[in-house]
């Protein structure tokens, strides 16, 4: 179990990163944390011709905390973004996702961005980004252009050259599984978790057969009310019910009632209807589904009780 | 046609180390076999058993998923280096003490865990403590033992501050 | 034994290596051998067309490439089948690189060996080779009614059969006693595989002296003896001219006892051949697809039983899949077979196995070693007795228990090491109620009526067994005391993180009345002690700790008797403490160990000062006797070996209470509590740890892992990804409490401890989650999703 041989590339900035990834197309990878990457190149199940390895690229490394939300380096660990106070408190979900992530020390190296643009639908991140309809910001080698609206670090990292970025919505973001919108030539360079709204609560929920796997089925979820403390809007993403990560909106049938009386079981029925998960040889797909309704109503139930207390 | 190799610097247990590595030299390879740290021990390199861990800039991390050029000019601290001289650690200590270790292959990982570990959180609680070794299997001891030694290394380290 | 070290948690003298990195593991050794890397079939069955290695020879430091072709004389015959039995009518083993046919995905078929592992593997990636796909042979089931033949020469892939019965008393056979019994039952269980998976896997280093044509070979095995005698008649070398020696191992628990291994015949022969280093380390992958498995069996149970639950005749119908090949014989279907009475006195009793061939990996002992199947069968039935009859499961329990005034006894049964079956000592009457007492089994009714108000459900469980430790045929211990008043011990088998450094130790300071710290011991290198059979079957302390302790003897009486000569007193009045032979009660006359060590030894040549003493005119000898008299020897030095009459019995009764959750079927072990008796302690602390490594491996065999083959004959979970060991976070504490019945058949009166921890755990959780569920559990291990398919099923 060793990697296959590869061209290693460590470029000092982006644009070099991009001139590599441009230059190399589909047979160049982008190593971050590594911690699902090398796990396959040890495997012998990938063999880029190319590894370009962004580690270098500190630029990339910072999580800033934005009045509308949480923007994440594609160099931001896992154990940085859980252990951060400021993107705690502007949105929740983030730390409650990633202390499900495998473990303390795979977290201590691996990058969220890492973990979307590897877009495992068994993963919690994917289901988060859905869940809060972040987005995904791409960079790419172009010619004299400039930067997308609005992309403030764009200027940032762009010292040495020009090229374009655009922002992919999680909805758009997620194609298949094991797949993204990201296209060859492109680089990841960071993502935006939208902040919890006020009078708002979120909660994870999942069930892994160990401590740290990924979850057999697991349901991001959140809470919206209004001044009455009414909900005014309820959804869910799920993990492992289906190729991509699953959102369903269930406002309508928790109906616009307080959290106590909200009709949380037709929401988890609802939720188990649209799920598509698939046998595999830990689970059942009738059990995944059934999981993914107890949970669904468990999160929904738990989202709203924060939302209260918030 | 040859590979072509990187040279790198890196500072393991305080010592200046070079290496010309293949860009996918494993840093577990690389300290094992090209600085001959074997303390460092290789269970599954997919990242599950821990045995790997080391430390990288004092941070636990699978030496396995890593390569040993992306690390290049960083520290690491791997099971050799976990001692004061001739006096072992308070951790390794501890695991003496309470039978923390069997065949003692996955111990070197579980030392630079729970150093890391009781440095962040010095009276972890028994949950903190599952948490904290969750990511690192024995086949041996059941973990029971594993779990008194991290308790017992707080101890001691409070003992001896 | 004036010096009170049997029996303490003394600390374990292999840890202040082991912490600091020092150990000294396989893949440690070796820095600049050769790496050694296999192409191995990615077919569950097919047949070799070609193999074109062209490709590959353009690879950058790439150095040989080997197929079965190339193995000269006894290296391309098949592997040796270790334990032949007449019952085994059609074993069968491998070849070391595959000869036109492979059985298993996994199979090794062409040797690469290369300037490194990645280089080799490299190689190894661009060799084609051609295979003719046949149809595989997957389930133990399908396997006994296929037309499909795993080997062509084995009809109805039966490797054997074998039949053990004993009658009752009154002489009725067992089917007899069934029929007419008050109360029968006939029911179906299953168990499905799983395997050792140390974190170390295999690996086999070998260096060449070409000046001296002598081979050394470093193995991660559980026997250096017998490698060395496989790999010397493989190779064609003159026994001495071979050495082995295991180096720190990295946990073994049964795979690494099976040998020689195709690469441990393979990697020497190389090394041989290119005068160079060579070394093969395992890789996870490789240790999943081309090692071993075990525990995978389909048993038919029907039982008669009286009012009280008295088992008044048992016949039980196995299926065991043994996977591609037999190198180990039908070891593990004879001790389930056997093994299966447990703690019970049977009316009557029918066992039949039948161990089929499949193209998966081969089927060898895993720590408990068919036990924990056995075990399964038995408590199971118990359970259904006790659920039937409206009984309490320890009472069912109670009522079948061989006595202790009953021992020794005598179950009829000829047992794995080909003797009788007969039980030494024991006390379960007296271990059952210790547990309940541990885990509170009365008082377990009103918390489960408690627990059930608030929603949840909890249920408790319980199993017992009886193990057949320390199996023969011998094991030898040497002892020398060296004029630096140190002490040498070795033994030849092996260890594998059983802390025998430590337990052989306590035993020889203790008999020879020296400090610990003076005393060192060496296992499992044949250049220290050459005769050995190896590490497995709970059988280490028992075995190799006796030929140690008697070893230790013939030391300490020789050291008497030259002490009593310079003392000038009668040896029955001398004693040693503290490394210090003196008369008891006379502080005053004494004399080290470490002056009769050097007495011990007549000297022309004095090497150093205290070596002056024992020289020629020195003025101690006597004229009338010369100085080796006749039957001495020189030294301070004795060499003993134990061979038991028959194995002896070690017990242990569990209870675990698990809570399932009523929506998500999760299954967690709230407590676990082990009784346990090996007889007694040398060290207590590593007794328990034993028990609580023995305990999570039951754990995650009973509720996580298992070996998931597809039809293909494909392992669909060869990682640790998908392969569930338990994490810290799955594992139950471990309550323990320790019974000392001491084994009449050895001076030292203990018995194996090394498997008891995971033999019964599969019967006790399932036991428990029928308890809290209701729903009869008959096939381990279980999942949270085939729980919930259970419960839709019952419902």
């Amino acid at each position: 179990m060793k990697p296959p041989p590869f061209d290693y590339h460590a470029p000092r900035s982006v644009a070099e990163a991009l001139d590599v990834l441009a230059a190399e197309g589909e047979r160049a990878k982008v190593l971050a944390g590594g911690q699902s990457l090398i796990p396959l190149l040890n495997m012998r199940l990938a063999a880029p011709g190319h590894l370009v390895d962004i580690n270098r690229l500190t630029g990339l490394a910072g999580v800033e905390v934005e009045p509308d939300g949480v923007r994440i380096g594609a160099l931001a660990r896992h154990a940085e973004v859980e252990r951060s106070e400021p993107a705690a408190a502007a949105q929740p979900l983030l730390r409650q996702a990633l202390g499900l992530v495998a473990h303390p020390v795979v977290r201590n190296r691996g990058t969220v961005v890492g973990s979307l643009v590897h877009a495992d639908p068994a993963a919690e991140l994917p289901a988060v980004l859905t869940l809060l309809g972040g987005s995904v910001r791409l960079a790419r080698r172009g010619g004299p252009g400039t930067p997308a609206a609005g992309s403030s670090t764009a200027q940032d990292v762009a010292a040495g050259g020009s090229f374009v970025v655009r922002d992919v919505a999680a909805g758009e973001f997620f194609t298949g599984p094991l797949e993204s919108a990201a296209g060859p030539g492109e680089l990841a360079v960071s993502a935006f978790f939208p902040a919890l709204p006020p009078r708002s609560g979120t909660a994870f929920r999942e069930v892994a057969r160990r401590h740290g796997d990924y979850a057999l089925a697991g349901v991001a979820a959140l809470v919206v009310l209004d001044d009455d403390l009414r909900i005014t809007s309820a959804a869910v993403a799920c993990v492992s019910a289906g190729p991509v990560p699953l959102l369903v909106d269930v406002t309508g049938e928790c109906g616009h009632r307080p959290p106590a009386s909200a009709g949380w079981a037709g929401a988890a029925r609802a939720v188990q209807d649209r799920a598509e998960p698939e046998d595999d040889i830990h689970a059942t797909a009738g059990y995944r589904r059934h999981l993914i309704g107890v949970l669904a109503e468990r999160a929904l139930r738990d989202a709203a009780r924060e939302a209260l207390n918030g | 046609m040859a590979e072509r190799t990187h040279d790198i610097t890196l500072v393991v247990n305080g010592t200046v180390r070079r290496a010309a590595v293949p860009g996918r030299r494993l840093l577990s390879d690389c300290l094992r076999h090209d600085l001959g740290l074997t303390g460092t021990h290789v269970g599954c390199e997919h990242g599950v058993c821990g045995c790997c861990t080391v430390l990288l800039d004092g941070e636990p991390v699978r030496s396995c998923l890593t390569f040993a050029v992306t690390v290049d000019g960083r520290e690491i601290t791997t099971v050799e280096g976990l001692a004061d001289g001739e006096r072992m650690s308070p951790v390794q200590r501890a695991f003496a003490e309470c039978h923390g270790l069997q065949c003692g292959f996955c111990t070197p990982g579980f030392l630079c865990t729970v150093t890391a570990l009781l440095r962040d959180n010095p009276v972890p609680t028994d949950e903190e403590v599952l948490e904290g070794i969750s990511g690192n299997l024995c086949r041996c001891t059941g973990y029971q033992n594993i779990v008194k030694a991290v308790h017992r290394a707080a101890e001691i380290m409070a003992e001896e501050s | 034994m004036t010096t009170k070290l049997f029996g303490e948690p003394v600390r374990r003298r292999e840890d202040p290596r082991l912490l600091t990195g020092r150990g000294r593991y396989l893949d440690d050794l070796g820095r600049d051998a050769l790496a050694a890397a296999f192409v191995r079939s990615p077919h569950a069955h097919a047949v070799i067309r070609d193999i074109d290695v062209s490709a590959a020879l353009d690879v950058d430091g790439l150095v040989a490439i080997y197929t079965w072709e190339d193995l000269p004389d006894r290296l391309a015959e098949p592997l040796p089948l270790l334990i032949p039995h007449p019952a085994l009518t059609h074993g069968r083993t491998a070849y070391p690189l595959a000869r036109e046919r492979v059985r298993h995905v996994g199979e090794p078929v062409v040797m690469v060996v290369a300037r490194d592992r990645y280089v080799a593997e490299d190689a190894c990636a661009l060799i084609r080779v051609d295979y003719e796909l046949l149809k595989p042979v997957v389930g133990v089931e399908e396997a006994a009614q296929s037309a499909q033949l795993v080997h062509d020469d084995v009809p109805g892939n039966v490797g054997a059969r074998m039949v053990q019965e004993v009658p009752s008393a009154g002489g009725l056979d067992v089917r007899e006693v069934i029929e007419d019994a008050p109360h029968t039952l006939a029911f179906r269980l299953d168990i499905e595989r799983s395997a050792s998976t140390p974190l170390e896997g295999r690996g086999v280093y070998a260096r060449w002296d070409a000046d001296d044509s002598s081979l050394r070979v470093y193995s991660s095995t559980q026997t250096s003896t017998s490698v060395r005698m496989a790999v010397a008649a493989k190779l064609g070398l003159p026994l001495p001219k071979v050495e082995v020696i295991a180096p720190d191992v990295g946990g073994g628990f049964g795979v690494k006892i099976v040998h020689p291994w195709p690469e441990e015949v393979l990697v020497p022969w190389a090394a041989m051949l290119l005068n160079r280093e060579v070394k093969w380390t395992e890789d996870r992958r490789e240790h999943f697809v081309s090692s071993a498995h075990e525990r995978a069996q389909v048993q038919f149970v029907r039982v008669g039983f009286d009012d009280e639950g008295r088992v008044l005749g048992l016949e039980v119908t196995i299926l065991h899949d043994h996977g591609a090949y037999t190198p180990y014989g039908i070891i593990v279907p004879i001790i389930t077979s056997t093994q299966l009475p447990g703690p019970y006195r049977l009316g009557a009793y029918r066992v039949e196995f039948s161990s089929i061939y499949t193209n998966t990996v081969q089927v060898t002992p895993y720590r408990g070693a068919g036990r924990p199947q056995a075990v399964f069968c038995m408590e199971r039935t118990m359970d259904r007795i006790a659920d039937h009859l409206g009984l309490d499961r320890t009472a069912v329990r109670a009522v079948n228990f061989i006595q202790p005034e009953e021992f020794p006894y005598d179950q009829g049964l000829i047992f794995q090491d080909g003797r009788p079956l007969i039980y030494d000592s024991g006390d379960y009457p007296e271990s059952l109620r210790m547990l309940k007492e541990l885990i509170g089994w009365d008082s377990f009714p009103a918390e489960k009526e408690r627990a059930a108000a608030e929603g949840r459900r909890i249920g408790i469980g319980v199993g017992c067994y009886v193990e057949g430790t320390g199996v023969g045929p011998y094991e030898g211990g040497h002892v020398q005391v060296t004029s630096d008043g140190r002490v040498h011990v070795s033994t030849g088998l092996t260890s594998q993180g059983q802390g025998h450094e430590t337990a052989f130790a306590q035993i020889a300071a203790a008999e020879l009345g020296v400090p610990l710290e003076r005393v060192s011991v060496v296992t499992g290198d044949t250049r220290r002690f050459g005769y050995a059979v190896g590490t497995f079957a709970s059988r280490a302390a028992v075995m190799s700790g006796n030929a140690i302790a008697l070893a230790c003897r013939k030391v300490r009486e020789k050291a008497l008797r030259i002490a009593a000569d310079a003392l000038e007193a009668d040896p029955r009045d001398l004693e040693i403490t503290d490394g210090m032979v003196h008369v008891a009660g006379t502080p005053g006359a004494a004399i080290p160990l470490a002056t009769v060590a050097v007495l011990s030894n007549p000297l022309r040549y004095a090497f150093d000062e205290e070596a002056a003493r024992a020289t020629q005119f020195a003025g101690a000898a006597s004229f009338d006797r010369p100085p080796v008299p006749e039957g001495d020897e020189p030294g301070l030095e004795g060499r003993d070996y134990y061979s038991p009459i028959r194995s002896t019995f070690a017990s242990g009764m569990h209870a675990a209470i698990v809570e399932t959750d009523p929506l998500t079927a999760e299954i967690r072990i709230l407590r676990y509590a082990v009784v346990h008796d090996c007889g007694n302690l040398i060290n207590p602390m590593i007794v328990e740890g034993q028990i609580h490594g023995g305990v999570a491996q039951g754990v995650g065999g009973a509720l996580y892992e298992r070996m998931v083959y597809d039809g293909h004959g494909q392992l669909l979970n060869a990682s640790f990804m998908d392969f569930l060991m338990p994490y810290a976070t799955e594992v139950p504490h471990v309550e323990t409490a320790h019974l000392e019945t001491p084994s009449p058949l050895n001076p030292l009166g203990i018995k194996g401890a090394g498997e008891a921890g995971v033999i019964p755990v599969s019967a006790v959780i399932a036991s428990a989650i029928e308890d809290a569920e209701g729903i009869p559990i008959d096939k381990m291990p279980i999942s949270p999703s085939e729980l919930f398919d259970l419960r839709r099923a019952a419902s």
